[in-house]
Parts: structure tokens; sequence; C-alpha cells
């Protein structure tokens, strides 16, 4: 049984060694994993920011009194359309692919396009997202807003948002966890996150196995932490409700 | 004060109110009672162009209100309106709910309006709530608040869509009580209301809506002794 163990030990020890330690490689690691959590937070307020503003633009669009509809929302909601739908419907990677190759083909820094590759897909996503979270406020908050005679834009900022917020957390919660995970595609246009220095580190080795393995624990590990951290902040928020 | 000229309003091919016409002076307290589905909260919503007519026009105070160039949020600041299911704002204490309207429209500054909730909730006993929030009160205590939050925007009318009848039968008196006082104050009201009681007591003037019509009106006393259709008549039957 020891032995065995041993024995084991004899045949992965060096390969984890090659993988983790020689030439300082775990720091290379942790570089990576600062990439991605950068690409992640940053792509995720560009998508908030995004999606927020197409939300309140279809909303606000499809809310209009019939007959005085306007014109420049009307044109405004169809870009947002247009912008969900083509978003919604083609792959990440080849999103990124348009990005790098086509629109800044130019471009040096691959980290930079993927932020603004995964910063217009998760746009979209949290778009829906938003949606969903203000349209799943009572219409009577916004008629009692709108009857004491605030504006359109006072009533979304005081009353719909901030209830429509909780709604929204625990989704926003997935689509953060999805993009963190997502943003290993920026390996593909040589973004150098946690995917691109395990497979040089692989490539360079020989032995994909041991960094392949290190860095999806790292994923994982990430995963786990944050979605005890969502859980946390949803109890809190719910007991708000039990005032 | 507001003068109702040839109203309609239909939602798809279901027409909900009529061609209404019909002015309320200063200072009156408009009752409307009649059947569910008769239009009549159709036609307060109308009032406050939270439901945009279909035809006709509503002028308040001289200004043609369903005119699209009209502001409508500064017409709204006047009119004060108070809802069924309260909609008071879960999220703000009760003090914001009063306070939040008449700071971000640039009638008060904040002190002032803090000024002005506790003043009326002291009105309405219930200076003791101000940093309470909606949902620790009773659905009368709700009413009375939504009331007072209408009320702090100072405004000259008030509409008021069923304010009682989603409240337990034992809460209905305090909330009632509430809208005496503002009548003897001298308030212009128009209430939709299944109360008969209110009716007779408070209204200067009571309509009965049916099918978007107003099938008859008159003064409260004479209205309820002696109805003239025979639609107000069963009507008045089956709830008195």
């Amino acid at each position: 049984m020891f032995q065995s163990f041993v024995n084991w030990m004899d045949l992965i020890g060096p390969r984890l060694y090659r993988a983790f330690i020689e030439g300082d490689r775990w720091k290379l690691y942790l570089q990576g994993l600062g990439t991605t959590l950068e690409l992640t937070v940053i792509a995720l307020i560009f998508g908030v920011l995004l999606g927020l503003i197409v939300a309140v633009v279809r909303s606000a669009h499809d809310q209009q009194r019939i007959g005085r509809r306007n014109p420049v929302l009307g044109i405004l909601n169809a870009l947002c359309q247009i912008y969900t739908t083509v978003i919604r419907g083609t792959p990440m990677l080849v999103q990124l692919f348009i990005w790098t190759f086509v629109i800044f083909p130019s471009q040096r820094n691959k980290v930079l396009v993927a932020f603004i590759g995964l910063g217009v897909n998760s746009g979209a996503y949290v778009a829906e997202i938003i949606r969903g979270g203000l349209m799943s406020v009572d219409a009577g908050q916004s008629e009692a807003g709108r009857s004491l005679g605030l504006n359109y834009f006072d009533t979304m900022r005081f009353i719909i948002i901030p209830q429509a917020f909780k709604a929204i957390l625990p989704s926003l919660g997935n689509e953060f966890i999805t993009l963190f995970k997502d943003t290993s595609l920026a390996q593909a246009i040589g973004g150098a996150e946690m995917l691109y220095y395990a497979s040089t580190i692989g490539g360079r080795t020989f032995d994909y196995m041991p960094p392949l393995l290190g860095i999806a624990a790292m994923y994982l590990s990430v995963v786990i932490v944050f979605t005890w951290l969502q859980g946390k902040l949803e109890r809190r928020l719910r007991e708000s409700d039990r005032r | 004060m507001i003068d109702v000229k040839n109203l309609s309003k239909s939602f798809g091919d279901h027409l909900v109110l009529d061609n209404i016409s019909e002015h309320i002076f200063p200072g009156e307290k408009v009752v409307i009672i009649g059947p569910s589905g008769s239009g009549k909260s159709t036609f307060l919503r109308c009032l406050n162009l939270l439901e945009t007519p279909t035809g006709g026009s509503i002028t308040f105070q001289g200004t043609e209100i369903t005119d699209p160039k009209v502001k409508i949020d500064q017409i709204r600041q006047q009119m004060g309106m108070v809802f069924q299911h309260f909609n008071l704002f879960p999220n703000m204490t009760i003090r914001k709910n009063i306070t939040l309207a008449p700071v971000r429209t640039g009638l008060m500054k904040q002190e002032e309006a803090d000024q002005t909730a506790k003043t009326l909730l002291q009105r309405v006993g219930l200076e003791d709530k101000a940093e309470a929030y909606p949902n620790q009160l009773s659905g009368g205590q709700k009413q009375r608040i939504a009331i007072v939050r209408a009320l702090a925007m100072k405004p000259k009318v008030m509409l008021f869509d069923e304010p009682t009848s989603a409240l337990d039968p034992e809460m209905v008196g305090e909330v009632l009580d509430v809208m005496k006082e503002l009548a003897r104050e001298g308030m212009t009201m128009v209430v939709v209301t299944h109360e008969m009681g209110f009716a007779r007591e408070v209204g200067s003037r009571v309509l009965f809506m049916d099918g978007g019509h107003i099938i008859e009106q008159n003064e409260p006393v004479e209205f309820f002794a002696h109805p003239k259709s025979e639609r107000l008549k069963s009507f008045l039957e089956k709830v008195l």
C-alpha cells in the first residue's frame, strides 16, 4: 500500500514539479488567474452598464402610451433588439474571432480585444436578465411613482430598479460564473489568461495533464467561493424583507 | 376644474368608456359607483392619464392634458391618486415614501419635506411610523400613508380608486375617516368606491356607471332614495 503510493509519487512527482515549480511556473498560473479575474470583472461591469442601457431603452419603449410613440426611442429599441438577437444567436468563440481578425486585426493587445468581446457578449445576456427583473416589479409601483408626478427616469431610479435588483441578483451571479469560465475562450485569440499559460506550459514540458487539472481546480475553487458569497448576500437581502 | 369631453377608451376591440362628458367643479366630492367592469376605474385613471384615452379630451384647470405636447408630469403633480392596493414603495421608509416626490420634483427641500411628512403623519396618527417600512404596517395604515403621500404634493384634486376594497373590514373605517376629514377641509375629490355609506355621507354628487356610460347622477339623498333608471334600481337593491 505504502510502497505503491511511493511508486506513484515517483511517477507523478517530477511531472508536478515540472508543471508547477520548475522555473517558478506557479507564478504564471497566478498571473493567468489575475488576468482571468480581471477579464471577468471588467467584462461584467461593461456588460451590466450596456445591459442596463439596453434594458431601460427596451422597457421604456414597451411602456410608451399608444399614439405617443417616440420615433427616436423606436430606432434605439430596434438597434437594441438587433444587438441582443445577433449576440445571443451566435457562438461566443465566433464573436471573439470576428473582433480579433475582422474588426481589430492590427490590435496587438489581445486581452483588450477579449475585454470588448466578452463585455459586448455579456451585455446582451445581462440586458435580458435586467429586463426580466424590471418587468417583475408590480406595475402599480410605477403607476404610483408616475401619479405623484415623478418622471420616467426618477421612477426607474428610485422605485423600480432598487426593487428589481433583488430579483436580478441570482441570475446576475450565474452570469458572472458563466463569464468567468468563458474567459478561457480568450486563449483562442492569444489572450494571456489561465488556459493560455496552462497550455503553453503543457506544450513546453510535453505534459498537459498536470497544468490542465491544475487550472480546472483553480476555476472550480473560484466558482465555489463565489457561489458561497452569493448565497450569503442573497440571505442578507432576504433578511431585509422580513424587517 | 376638470372638464371631460366625449371621452372614449377601448382596449383593443373592447370599448370600456363610450363617449363620456362630465365636469368636476372645485370643492366637489364626486363619488362614482357601479358594477365591476363598468369602466369606473378606467374613467378615473384617464383623469390623470394613467390610461391614455382613445378619443375625446380632458381639460384640467384650462390645460388640455390630452394634448400630446403637455408635460404630463407637471399635471400629475397637482393630482393626487390613491390606489386600491396602496402601492407604497417597499424599498423605502415611510418618510422617504412621502418625501421622495416633493423633493425630486423640486417642490420642496428635503428638510421642508420631512417637516411636511411629520405634520401629515401626525394628522393621521402615524407619526411614530416615519422610519418604519411599508411591510411592517397593516393595510389600513398603509392606505392612510398612501393618502398622506399623495397629499404631500399639495394636490388640487385627489383621485381615489377603490381605496377600501383591499382592506380587512375592520380597517375600512380608519381610512374613510381620513377621507372624510379631507372632504371637510374642502379638497376636490373623485372617489370610485363600493362604500355606499361613504357616498351618501360625503358625496356632493354620485355618479352611477355601467357599460362605459354614466347612466344616472344626482345629489346623494335623492340618488339613493329615488333612483330613476331600472339599471340603478336593480344595482342598489343588490348592494344595499
